[in-house]
């Protein structure tokens, strides 16, 4: 049970983020909903990369033969710094929606249709 | 150590190394002045097209490239102290992604000629230039890479850029609603494609798409991945039913860049392609995802095609039929797919099938480039994208006429231009597989006819509207950028044998050859 | 909008600290976790702290858009340029040429448990002084344009 904890926290971060991203009418409350599933994902992916008894990849501290393959730390580091890219491009959105309409709300931003 | 030598080597990574520093040099060159920032930008596309007509070159005489980012050899993918796990980023160049690479090039540099004088009287183009070698940079690297994650990475480089390049001209909030609704879209898709590479992953203990492949046993666990790479790819293609972001973000992108965010969303085509053909192959069944992928083509034809002809903006209706074309190329590919498994079927006309989708692939690029640069043409002068009020202008705008009238017909599949070389392909083809299909594709293209029938009357024809009475032919370099993609759509209607020979059914069979992927990657195993 | 003289003290003496710790998670980037990013949006934030405790237009005078811009294409070219090099030796891109080699960041590494030698790790080191330049200006500016986007609006 506690092995499976993590994996339990991504299926119920990704239900929260799926939700948020969804249902929320706020750009800004979307943004947060795709943090949260960014979080997930990432959080799924440092997971699998854990063995029982590894220690943490850092070679000052660990003789070699211990150490966790460092993989999944780097495809998260680079996850994360996309998910820093990707909240400042939607907030300068947001901050050019809310000069442009007056809103952040996504039912009042629709004037693209057809 | 020659400089063709060098070249040749070093191609896959120029690819995408060259696009980047263009990209970052762009502020500074834009600081001295516009001139020397000009010819920044289009050298270093010339360049990047050079480089990438090499790789082909090389990849066509000689097959698949390595490329293995940081090793102390350029096609040692496995190191003798791996255990046999290709562990760097490796870029696995075959006649697929060879293929592409050309369609990107070539694109990419009328587009950048096209953009040269249809951008100038706007600002912040050191941006506009950045974000599109950025563009570029994305492309080549997803289509290259051989390596799962590294293409997730450059997904999202493209996605940034895209969205960025969408709301350029921000047109009091409009371009940057489309690309807002653009961008977390691609967001979610690559979210999903993230969560797919965490399972294969966890499987597999392996990123590269080879050593996936080799080791696929098709758990449970890989049809989630896979339901979630398909669904992911597919809307970043724009097939129907996630097809929804592409008329918006389409219409309000620059022309100059809609021209190329359909080689962008080709990029995302190629990667379901890449996905089903390589990393599953036969292990999966063929039959089912190969239908669900003619359904995902049938549907994008016809909904395309059905709201295309009601539009009134030019580059919207342009738009729904991009989502319309996209669905003959899963059409060609989907009929390859579901016979894979059957080498009687799929040498009668499975490969077929294959060659015209790919092939279609190549000649949408082309002529849907075409259509729209004429769309941004229009636009330019006269600076209306309604076709209500457009009218007469036919009378001043000859060249781009008839760049309009060789684009439309070769959508419609009229001869001789080149969609009649690949629709001929997959009608044929797919009317083997199955009648119903094949008549549905030709009734799209009888409608996507009429649809510009009524485009080209509506805006060429017509006594002159005063209005209008000043409005001058295109500038030189747009007619130039538009000049090449015309050449290119006439020739290769004229010629479509030696192009399917030599490009086409190559990249086919390099799609479909999943054992020879691998062994190119892994080595004779 | 300028916050009250404590805050504004605070934000003073820490922003060196920030400053500080940043350049140090860059520097050992290649010995323990962190690295160019890390340290770059480490340094970020203290910019950040500096512009939530002044106001837009007194920041302005010290974090210049134009120097940090030109951080970011010099750290990127910087990047590219590390990676250049290595075909410029007849290499692959991103061949590790400096690690072995006994010149600078070029000293072997010690194995077992160790305060960690900085003059290791080859080319790794570089490309993260480059990344760390490159985020620490590309971050200040994203807030400065936001900033802006914000201050016409006059909130």
């Amino acid at each position: 049970m506690l092995w499976n904890l993590p994996f339990i926290t991504v299926v119920v971060l990704t239900l929260i983020g799926l939700v948020t991203v969804l249902l929320k009418k706020n750009i800004i409350k979307i943004l947060l909903g795709i943090n949260i599933l960014n979080s997930a994902a990432n959080l799924f992916l440092i997971t699998l990369g854990y063995r029982e008894g590894g220690v943490a990849p850092i070679f000052t501290l660990a003789p070699s033969e211990l150490m966790v393959l460092p993989t999944p730390q780097a495809l998260v580091l680079t996850s994360i710094v996309i998910g820093v890219a990707t909240s400042a491009l939607v907030l300068s959105f947001a901050i050019v929606l809310q000069k442009k309409y007056g809103t952040v709300d996504i039912d009042k931003i629709r004037r693209l249709h057809g | 150590m020659t400089v063709a030598d060098f070249l040749f080597t070093n191609a896959p990574a120029l690819l995408v190394v060259i696009p980047l520093f263009a990209a970052f040099i762009c502020p500074v060159a834009g600081k001295i002045s516009s001139t020397i920032r000009n010819l920044w930008v289009m050298g270093m596309m010339l360049v990047t097209a050079a480089v990438a007509f090499i790789l082909a070159f090389r990849v066509f005489v000689t097959g698949p490239v390595l490329y293995v980012f940081g090793a102390a050899a350029a096609n040692l993918a496995v190191p003798l102290d791996s255990g046999g796990i290709p562990i760097r980023i490796i870029f696995t160049v075959d006649a697929m992604s060879a293929f592409m690479d050309i369609i990107c090039a070539i694109v990419g540099v009328s587009v950048l000629l096209y953009s040269l004088s249809s951008e100038s009287r706007n600002s912040g183009l050191e941006g506009y230039y950045t974000l599109f070698f950025l563009m570029i940079a994305g492309v080549f690297g997803m289509v290259s890479t051989g390596d799962l994650f590294n293409f997730f990475v450059f997904l999202e480089i493209l996605s940034l850029a895209s969205a960025g390049m969408i709301a350029y001209r921000i047109d009091g909030g409009l371009a940057v609603e489309a690309a807002l609704k653009y961008f977390i879209l691609s967001t979610l898709g690559a979210i999903f494609v993230l969560f797919a590479i965490g399972v294969y992953y966890g499987q597999y203990n392996a990123l590269n798409i080879a050593m996936i492949a080799q080791r696929m046993q098709f758990t449970m666990l890989d049809k989630i991945a896979l339901v979630l790479l398909v669904a992911a790819l597919a809307m970043k293609c724009g097939a129907v039913p996630l097809h929804f972001w592409t008329p918006d973000a389409y219409s309000m992108a620059p022309s100059s860049v809609t021209a190329f965010l359909v080689v962008a969303s080709q990029a995302s085509l190629y990667g379901l392609f890449r996905v089903v053909f390589t990393m599953y192959n036969i292990t999966m069944n063929c039959v089912t995802v190969g239908w669900i992928i003619i359904i995902f083509g049938v549907l994008s034809m016809v909904v395309g095609v059905t709201m295309a002809i009601p539009q009134k903006d030019i580059k919207r209706l342009m738009a729904y039929h991009a989502v319309s074309q996209t669905g003959y190329m899963l059409l060609g590919v989907g009929v390859g797919l579901a016979v894979l498994g059957n080498t009687t079927l799929t040498s009668a006309f499975g490969f077929m099938a294959m060659e015209g989708g790919i092939f279609h692939i190549f000649n949408h690029a082309m002529y849907k480039g075409l259509l729209f640069l004429t769309a941004g043409a229009i636009f330019y002068r006269i600076g209306t994208r309604d076709l209500n009020r457009m009218g007469g202008l036919g009378h001043t705008m000859k060249y781009t006429m008839i760049f309009f009238i060789i684009g439309a017909l070769a959508i419609a599949g009229i001869p001789p231009f080149n969609g009649f070389a690949s629709k001929l392909m997959i009608y044929e083809s797919v009317y083997l597989f199955n009648p119903l299909l094949a008549i549905i594709a030709m009734v799209v293209s009888i409608l996507t006819l009429a649809s510009f029938v009524k485009v080209f009357h509506s805006v060429f024809m017509g006594p002159k509207l005063p209005e209008y009475a000043d409005v001058k032919e295109a500038p030189l370099p747009m007619l130039i950028g538009m000049g090449i993609l015309a050449a290119i759509v006439i020739l290769f209607g004229l010629f479509p044998q030696p192009v399917v020979d030599i490009l086409v059914a190559p990249a086919a069979h390099a799609l479909a050859d999943q054992g020879g992927y691998i062994a190119s990657v892994l080595g004779g195993a | 909008m300028r916050m009250s003289k404590i805050v504004r003290t605070a934000a003073d003496i820490l922003y060196p600290a920030i400053l500080i710790f940043g350049l140090y998670i860059v520097a050992h980037g290649h010995l323990t976790p962190g690295g160019g990013f890390q340290g770059g949006a480490v340094i970020a934030t203290g910019g950040a702290l500096v512009i939530v405790a002044y106001n837009y237009k007194e920041v302005t005078g010290w974090l210049k858009k134009n120097v940090l811009t030109g951080q970011e294409v010099s750290g990127l070219v910087g990047f590219i340029g590390v990676g250049l090099l290595a075909l410029a030796f007849g290499q692959v891109f991103f061949f590790n040429y400096l690690v072995g080699s006994g010149s600078i960041f070029g000293m072997p590494v010690p194995y077992g448990i160790n305060p960690g030698e900085l003059n290791t790790a080859g080319i790794v080191p570089l490309m993260n002084f480059a990344v760390g330049i490159e985020v620490w200006g590309g971050l200040t500016v994203v807030i400065l344009y936001m900033l802006s986007g914000l201050e016409k609006e006059g909130c």
